[in-house]
């Protein structure tokens, strides 16, 4: 009897979650899969699971998806593949425009813009994927792997990207954000977090790239003030891949051998991580050192604290202008943190960890790195009151669980 | 007798002229909820796509969307006692019930004929509005609904030389790609001021409806060779190519690059304004546009690329539009350099 009552709440629950006559699509591999793929994802209702067979669907374009509350579920990253590597059309691979949408379990190969695109596209879950430019790293793969963007609550978890000529993991102009248990390698950044409002980014490993993890705030754009991002737990070491990222492009300018980097961002936590043989260095804070006209924008890094992480080899060969006199000065490395000392003292990160750390001294945001007059930073014992944990709605966490 | 006779006669004579030349559309397909596997269903053309119902009002635009050189046929359908209005930028506001038919197609390399490949249709139902491609048949014979889109290998002559292409019929969803406004789907073409009606009395009829239209001044033909009204040309190409995206509400909006005219600093406009989600397409330069410097300028490159990870706009672009490109290179050319 107690069972049975037991039964029925649980039936009535499941009820509350998954609409009435919620179905399963399949689609299989072969002949015609990109319609049938296209026309599943058109045809899904919300409530639906697009069930993406075992094997490589090989796709002529982009793929798109328009509706909310649809699961598209593959029966594994390596085993239910897109094969975009004969995309004629798309500027992504997957794009998704709704709300609520969980992609899981299949992989996309060598798309030839972005992997996986959302915009707009509010509680998304990407689980247990795999992006990847199957050639590794070369300035003709796409740019950015997993790509929400103008979305708010994003869940990204237990997926590998690799090769990407931008950033794996991008999440840009977005807010309430997690990024954990996932591996970036052979990108040229491997997560980046752009003009994004609280973000956790923990628990990933982020090696092989050419610089490991991003924090970055960049002028002229819907929103700005990129802020609230903790970065912690994370293996980020190793990232020497050089800079394959056409020039012009933001992460052109990010020196081969970076570990973490915060660009004017304010209120950012760098803890409890491990970081080394990265050779331009482990943590570098800096200002956004180009020329703007955006009377909103802030290009100041401000309010960053750096604790308790642990630090290996860095900075034997710093790659930007004016590294090597540094390192020289030094005695011959570069430090494992530094500050490029945009806007003075009063702006100057936190520090607790201690491994060599330098500022630049270069106050004015338009300095040229080569005048640097390099000074240590204070190494900090009072830490400052910590940043909330980011809280995705229930719903999200309970795909994952 | 013949007093009464007369007008049967003549009532008869105008129901034979209907179904004859005027097949009857059908208003129920256009606002119901079911969407018809074939376009015949709905009445838009006799037979095929040669043959429109002159119950559409056939319109063509002065400066047009670029599809890889495809030729378009453009008609409106109105319901029976609908009522059209215009909003304040003179984009005409249309009824429940209305339909936007637009045909694409090249000519034949042999024949020289039109061979009509898809009809793309908005309609305007009562929860909003709907985009569905129908591709024709070889035969001609009817159009069947393609929702997922598809492909169509394609030859026709470009500028004197036979250019073969794999010809994309874009899915619905790509439809609403372009055709989208905050999320919801909306008309991109039917704005008055690049509107031309072939037909006479037409342009009457809506400005009887519409009186306010006539106070707007008709936009810039793209291809005018009048050398004074190049930042008006190029603005517009701007406006009707990149503009239905690149937009505040659009699907490029987190670019922060606003094609649509609304943009209110140079940066937005795109001069002196560096990429930001562009990948490998900023092709190692560093402007959106370099004031002075098109070969600088990383909008002249990404429309004169047909990699699809780099090309702009995204869709109906297996070529480039060298003649549209053209103009956009004098313009930028012809900006005073600024510092950036």
């Amino acid at each position: 009897m107690r069972m049975r009552n037991i039964g029925i709440v649980g039936a009535a629950m499941c009820a509350l979650v998954q609409p009435a006559f919620a179905k399963t699509i399949a689609v299989a591999p072969g002949d015609g899969a990109q319609a049938r793929l296209q026309e599943a994802l058109i045809a899904a209702e919300p409530g639906d699971v697009v069930e993406l067979g075992a094997g490589r669907f090989s796709l002529t374009d982009g793929l798109s998806l328009d509706v909310n509350n649809v699961t598209v579920k593959g029966m594994g990253a390596k085993l239910s593949i897109l094969d975009f590597s004969g995309q004629q059309g798309a500027g992504e691979g997957l794009l998704v425009t709704s709300d609520d949408v969980v992609l899981r379990d299949f992989g996309v190969e060598n798309s030839k813009g972005d992997g996986i695109k959302s915009k707009g596209a509010d509680r998304i879950v990407y689980f247990q994927l795999r992006v990847e430019w199957t050639g590794g790293p070369k300035e003709t793969n796409g740019a950015y792997g997993i790509y929400p963007v103008e979305s708010k609550d994003v869940l990204i978890d237990s997926v590998i990207v690799r090769g990407a000529s931008d950033a794996g993991i991008y999440v840009g102009q977005s807010r309430n954000i997690i990024v954990r248990e996932s591996i970036a390698s052979e990108n040229v950044a491997g997560i980046e977090i752009e003009n994004s409002f609280d973000a956790d980014v923990h628990d990933n490993i982020a090696t092989h790239n050419t610089g490991g993890i991003l924090v970055f705030d960049l002028p002229n754009l819907p929103q700005m003030g990129g802020h609230n991002v903790r970065i912690f737990d994370n293996i980020i070491v190793d990232n020497m891949t050089p800079n394959f990222a056409p020039k012009g492009n933001i992460v052109a300018n990010v020196p081969t051998g970076t570990g973490v980097m915060v660009m004017a961002n304010r209120n950012v936590e760098i803890f409890d991580n491990v970081l080394g043989e990265n050779g331009t260095s482990n943590i570098m804070v800096v200002g956004y050192r180009f020329p703007h006209n955006d009377p909103k924008y802030d290009p100041l890094p401000r309010d960053v604290v750096i604790w308790d992480n642990q630090h290996g080899r860095a900075g034997w060969d710093p790659k930007f202008r004016g590294g090597k006199e540094i390192a020289a000065a030094m005695g011959g490395s570069f430090p494992a943190i530094f500050w490029d000392g945009a806007g003075g003292p009063t702006k100057a990160p936190i520090v607790s960890d201690t491994v060599s750390a330098l500022s630049l001294g270069l106050t004015d945001i338009l300095a040229d790195p080569a005048t640097a007059s390099p000074v240590p930073l204070a190494v900090s014992t009072t830490r400052p009151a910590a940043l909330p944990a980011i809280k995705l709605p229930d719903s999200m966490e309970a795909v994952v669980r | 007798m013949m007093r009464w006779l007369l007008p049967l006669l003549a009532c008869f004579a105008t129901a034979v002229a209907t179904s004859a030349n005027d097949p009857e559309i059908a208003e129920n397909m256009i606002a119901g909820e079911q969407n018809p596997p074939t376009l015949s269903e709905f009445g838009f053309f006799k037979g095929g796509a040669a043959h429109p119902s002159s119950q559409m009002i056939p319109y063509t635009l002065r400066t047009p969307l670029f599809s890889d050189y495809a030729e378009k046929q453009r008609f409106i359908f109105i319901p029976r006692d609908g009522v059209v209005t215009a909003d304040a930028q003179g984009k005409l506001v249309f009824p429940v019930g209305t339909a936007l038919v637009k045909s694409f197609g090249y000519q034949d390399v042999e024949t020289g004929n039109l061979n009509i490949l898809e009809t793309r249709l908005l309609l305007h139902r009562a929860n909003g509005w709907v985009a569905l491609p129908y591709v024709w048949r070889a035969d001609g014979s009817d159009a069947d609904l393609r929702v997922g889109g598809t492909r169509i290998p394609v030859s026709f002559d470009l500028h004197g030389a036979k250019t073969s292409i794999s010809y994309a019929v874009p899915n619905k969803n790509q439809c609403k790609q372009c055709h989208s406004s905050a999320e919801q789907i909306t008309p991109i073409g039917p704005i008055w001021q690049n509107m031309e009606f072939p037909r006479s009395g037409d342009a009457a009829r809506f400005t009887r409806q519409i009186p306010t239209l006539a106070s707007f001044a008709k936009w810039a033909r793209w291809d005018d060779r009048d050398p004074h009204n190049l930042q008006d040309r190029a603005h517009i190409y701007l406006k009707v190519n990149c503009g239905h995206c690149h937009a505040p509400k659009g699907a490029a909006s987190n670019s922060g690059l606003f094609l649509d005219g609304s943009a209110t600093d140079a940066a937005s406009a795109g001069i002196g304004k560096r990429p930001v989600a562009a990948g490998r397409a900023s092709g190692d330069l560093d402007f959106i546009i370099e004031a002075g410097h098109p070969e600088r300028s990383i909008l002249i490159s990404r429309m004169k690329s047909t990699d699809p990870g780099i090309a702009m706009p995204e869709l109906g672009r297996a070529l480039h539009h060298a003649e549209g490109v053209k103009v956009l290179e004098d313009w930028i050319a012809a900006m005073p350099p600024t510092v950036h």
